[in-house]
């Protein structure tokens, strides 16, 4: 009771407070040690909320070049009004064989990111600022369509996957076609996939044609079923999830899920100090591995 | 290979070895009056089984009204007491997990029980017939449609079985007389697995029967795909009349359904015999499968336009009957609570009405000076309510008398919530206001822009509530506005909240998902018309009625539909959930529960008049007004 009318009226030494901790979060970079103390840490109650991310990207070890292409952007404005953490994380895939793989996957996060940012430009970066008419899942699969029309129309024959996550608040909305994957890991090692591969291999095996084991050996494990770019129609995955709390976002090409197993990506990320280290020993599990695709990694915390 | 069907009197599996005959003696049956645990009372012997007898039974926990549950009865002839303890072990388990299985198409369970040497299973009682009778009694051959509608519905009820974690259960006994076609004309499984427990003293786990089981269930393997071979086989029964009991073991492929009848589509038959494929591996890999090729099926045929678009016979108030029904003097708009036995709901008559929830007798009722739509709320032993006479009034729960009132400047139609010690609603004066609840005293006051008729939902800190203008606010505690949110008409609809999200709905024929940090849409989803309905969640799923007459499933994550369901007028009542059920009013004067996951109605109770209010129910109960002046309660 007494914590309500704290919260009701306030009282000029409990407001007092907050500030200086928030004053004293701000003093950025922070430095890895820092960051730790801040994650491992006993939460403090009054921190800004805030998006950290990190990338890992690499050619691999058996391809010439890389038709993986990757987009991540994270925004904290705060100041009187509370923060809202706003991110966009894209992982494109193009499609191996086709000639125009690499112009696909580039153009998917380019369009994607694009449209995405202008849609949210006059709520970010606008005095007053504005809420947009669509919904999030509206914004998020439009700029897909257009992506996909423009590959199309551009780059005819090639195609490529889209995994993208917008990060709004407490919430990510994700658009995904194909078989790169966004996972929501947890510190207790838990790691749930949140995509659905579009995949020959998962469907057979979503249909009880293939055994966990033959999963595994699958000659065609590359093959797709959906793909931007490809098909007259195009259906994309649309969905929103709560943002893995006390866990981590995970964008990953298969370059990477395919190559290093979910319990060797849960030790490195727990092991790691910072994201961009523990993105960095995934891109190396994955070489170690054999390299045989273009590998690439995104990870995003919400911190505070 | 001798013919036997363990749903004769004579059973194989009697006394463990030796001969069948003259047991059946021993094991008396219950006669008609027996009452069971105190509370089910035998009424007529449905059914003789291997295992014991299936009684009709009444449910005396309901005394003024007549609930009806099948008692199933399985008798323990283990001579061994250990084995006998472990029999009734196993029985216990077995029906904690058929508790847990909640499907259109399987029985819902009550309760169990042992005592003695014998031990009980109370569940649904079906009406209706099995598929075996309804085989026997068709004139000629069953219509294609009818057939390809039930198989999809018995696939997609083994789906969810093989489906079940971590162990699929099988049902090892699919043949028409363990399908049940009720008087909706949805099937429903009966003779579940239960019963196997009890049978001791079998070389191997051989169960089924002969006819409809596959060559390796011979073998004592219980697979998925054996349920397979049971459904293709129970198919091919229902479509060529022809008994498979009567036929020598595996001959299907020697009586092809249409060389029997001509009526039947090449398509159906090809699923026919693949199911009833001699090797399992050539059979469909999984009965989510068999559904998917039958759903083809349909396709081509037509049948499924016809199967969807018929929306299933009719059933006229199938013979629900209300525990108890309350007249009052002028129409019902508004929703009841429920608190200690005692039913409190508001009336245009003006009086706040108290009934006891059991008999529906009258308690007392409070007048104010305006009607009452909007819905009490018990704290404390006082009854918080709002009325058309521009007031919060609180009154004892108990004895109806007032304790104090708080003057708004305009009429109040929003139904108070009361969190922290504090009251919150809305007024036609378009401001919120937050009440201290032990003083009466206003704390503070949020004018907006538009009436407030929806109930705020207080969460995350915070209070969210629509108003008629089409904004939607999201407050701290203190009063002070975080975010707004406009939708393009009127928010009467009252928000509920998921952890971060929040779901409501708009008369601009949108149902919104809005992040509870910052108000942003999430995702909408368009409905046919506006509605001022409330939503309600359960698992992954959003529900709301509209003014298109249609109730509404929406996906929470994809904002994809799952399924819709239509009444013959606007829908402004909230859907309620319950159990499996789904519990929603239309103006068509209707009371509809529907199968939450396929929307598929289950009964529906007509009242005189339109129902606007939302249901409760508690304890199997459902209680609601009607604009006809009457309060209903009816068995959920």
């Amino acid at each position: 009771m007494a914590d309500f009318f704290r919260k009701l009226f306030g009282s000029k030494e409990e407001t007092t407070k907050p500030k200086e901790l928030v004053d004293a979060a701000t003093t950025a970079p922070l430095t890895d040690q820092q960051l730790h103390s801040i994650i491992s840490g006993q939460a403090p109650k009054y921190e800004i909320k805030q998006l950290i991310a990190s990338v890992g990207q690499s050619v691999g070890k058996q391809r010439d070049h890389n038709e993986d292409s990757v987009l991540a952007l994270t925004t904290t404005i705060s100041g009187s009004v509370e923060s809202v953490p706003f991110g966009l994380y894209v992982v494109a895939d193009g499609m191996g064989g086709h000639q125009f793989g690499e112009v696909a996957s580039n153009a998917a996060i380019r369009i994607v990111g694009g449209k995405i940012v202008e849609k949210f430009h006059s709520y970010l970066y606008k005095i007053p600022t504005q809420s947009l008419q669509e919904s999030l899942q509206e914004v998020m699969e439009e700029s897909i369509m257009e992506a996909h029309q423009y590959i199309q129309r551009e780059a005819p024959g090639s195609g490529t996957t889209i995994t993208a996550a917008l990060v709004l608040g407490q919430q990510v909305t994700i658009g995904h076609v194909g078989d790169s994957r966004a996972y929501a890991v947890f510190p207790d090692g838990r790691m749930d996939p949140l995509t659905r591969d579009h995949s020959l291999v998962k469907r057979l095996e979503e249909l009880g044609h293939l055994s966990k084991d033959e999963v595994e050996t699958f000659p065609h494990r590359n093959v797709l079923i959906r793909a931007l770019g490809q098909g007259e129609t195009l259906e994309a995955d649309i969905f929103t999830v709560p943002f893995p709390q006390s866990g981590y976002l995970m964008i990953c090409s298969d370059g990477l899920w395919g190559v290093v197993n979910e319990k060797d990506v849960v030790r490195i990320i727990g092991e790691s100090p910072n994201l961009h280290r523990a993105c960095q020993a995934m891109v190396e599990a994955a070489n170690a591995a054999g390299g045989p695709d273009n590998i690439t990694v995104i990870l995003a915390q919400i911190i505070g | 290979m001798e013919t036997r069907n363990i749903t004769s009197p004579i059973g194989p599996f009697d006394s463990g070895k030796g001969s069948g005959s003259g047991d059946q003696q021993g094991r008396q049956q219950l006669m008609p009056g027996v009452t069971l645990v105190n509370r089910y009372t035998i009424q007529d012997v449905i059914g003789v089984g291997g295992m014991g007898s299936v009684y009709r039974a009444r449910d005396m926990h309901f005394p003024n009204v007549v609930k009806l549950v099948a008692v199933k009865e399985m008798i323990n002839m283990a001579p061994d007491p250990l084995v006998r303890q472990t029999i009734v072990q196993n029985f216990e388990r077995e029906a904690n997990l058929l508790a847990t299985l909640h499907h259109p198409s399987i029985p819902r369970i009550y309760d169990y029980f042992s005592h003695d040497d014998r031990s009980y299973l109370v569940l649904e009682f079906v009406v209706g017939k099995d598929l075996e009778t309804v085989i026997n009694d068709a004139n000629g051959f069953l219509a294609e449609d009818q057939v390809i509608g039930w198989a999809i519905q018995l696939c997609d009820v083994l789906e969810y079985l093989h489906g079940h974690k971590p162990d699929p259960i099988i049902f090892r006994d699919m043949k028409p007389s363990n399908v049940m076609i009720n008087q909706n004309g949805d099937v429903v499984l009966v003779d579940f697995g239960i019963a196997k427990t009890f049978q001791t003293g079998i070389k191997g786990t051989m169960i089924g029967t002969e006819g409809y089981s596959p060559p390796e269930q011979y073998r004592g393997d219980a697979t998925p795909l054996a349920d397979v071979y049971a459904l293709g086989a129970t198919l091919h029964h229902a479509l060529t009349r022809r008994d498979p009991r009567l036929e020598p073991p595996f001959t299907f492929a020697e009586r092809p359904v249409r060389r029997i009848n001509s009526n039947v589509s090449m398509e159906l038959e090809a699923v026919v015999n693949t199911a009833l494929q001699y090797n399992p591996s050539e059979r469909f890999p999984a009965a989510s499968a068999m559904k998917k090729s039958l759903m083809d099926v349909a396709k081509k045929t037509g049948a499924l336009s016809s199967l969807a678009s018929a929306s299933l016979p009719t059933p006229v108030n199938s013979g629900v009957k209300p525990i108890w029904d309350f007249k009052c003097e002028d129409e019902i708009r508004g929703t009841p609570a429920l608190s200690q036995g005692t039913l409190y709901i508001g009336c245009y008559d003006n009086n706040l009405y108290a009934l006891n929830a059991a008999d529906g007798k009258f308690q007392w009722k409070y007048p104010t000076d305006g009607g009452i739509v909007s819905r009490p709320l018990i704290y404390e032993n006082n009854v918080f309510f709002c009325s058309e006479d521009q007031c919060l009034h609180v009154i004892g729960a108990r004895t109806g008398k007032l304790l104090w009132t708080y003057p708004t400047e305009g009429r109040v139609y929003s139904s108070p919530r009361i969190s922290d010690g504090h009251i919150f609603f809305g007024s036609d004066d378009q401001s919120l206001h937050a009440v201290n609840v032990n003083s009466g005293r206003a704390v503070w006051k949020f004018a907006t822009d538009g009436e407030i008729h929806s109930t705020p939902l207080v969460a995350n800190e915070m209070v969210y509530f629509g108003n008629e203008n089409g904004s939607f606010y999201g407050l701290d505690f203190r009063g002070g506005l975080k975010w707004r949110f406009q939708a393009k008409r009127g928010m009467t609809s009252s928000a509920i909240s998921d952890g971060p999200v929040l779901y409501t709905a708009s008369l601009d024929s949108t149902l919104y998902a809005l992040d509870a940090k910052s108000g942003w849409a999430i995702w909408k989803f368009r409905l046919g018309k506006g509605t001022i309905s409330s939503p309600a969640m359960v698992d992954d799923f959003i529900f709301i009625g509209a003014a298109d007459g249609f109730v509404y499933c929406v996906n929470a994550r994809t904002a994809k539909e799952v399924w819709r369901f239509k009444t013959d007028n606007q829908v402004s009542s909230s859907p309620t959930i319950y159990k499996d059920s789904l519990y929603i009013g239309s103006v068509d004067g209707f009371m509809y529960c529907l199968e939450y996951r396929t929307g598929r109605l289950r009964w529906k109770f007509e009242a005189q008049s339109a129902i606007t209010g939302s249901p409760v129910v508690f304890d199997d109960i459902v209680y609601f007004g009607s604009t006809d002046h009457h309060v209903y309660a009816l068995f959920a």
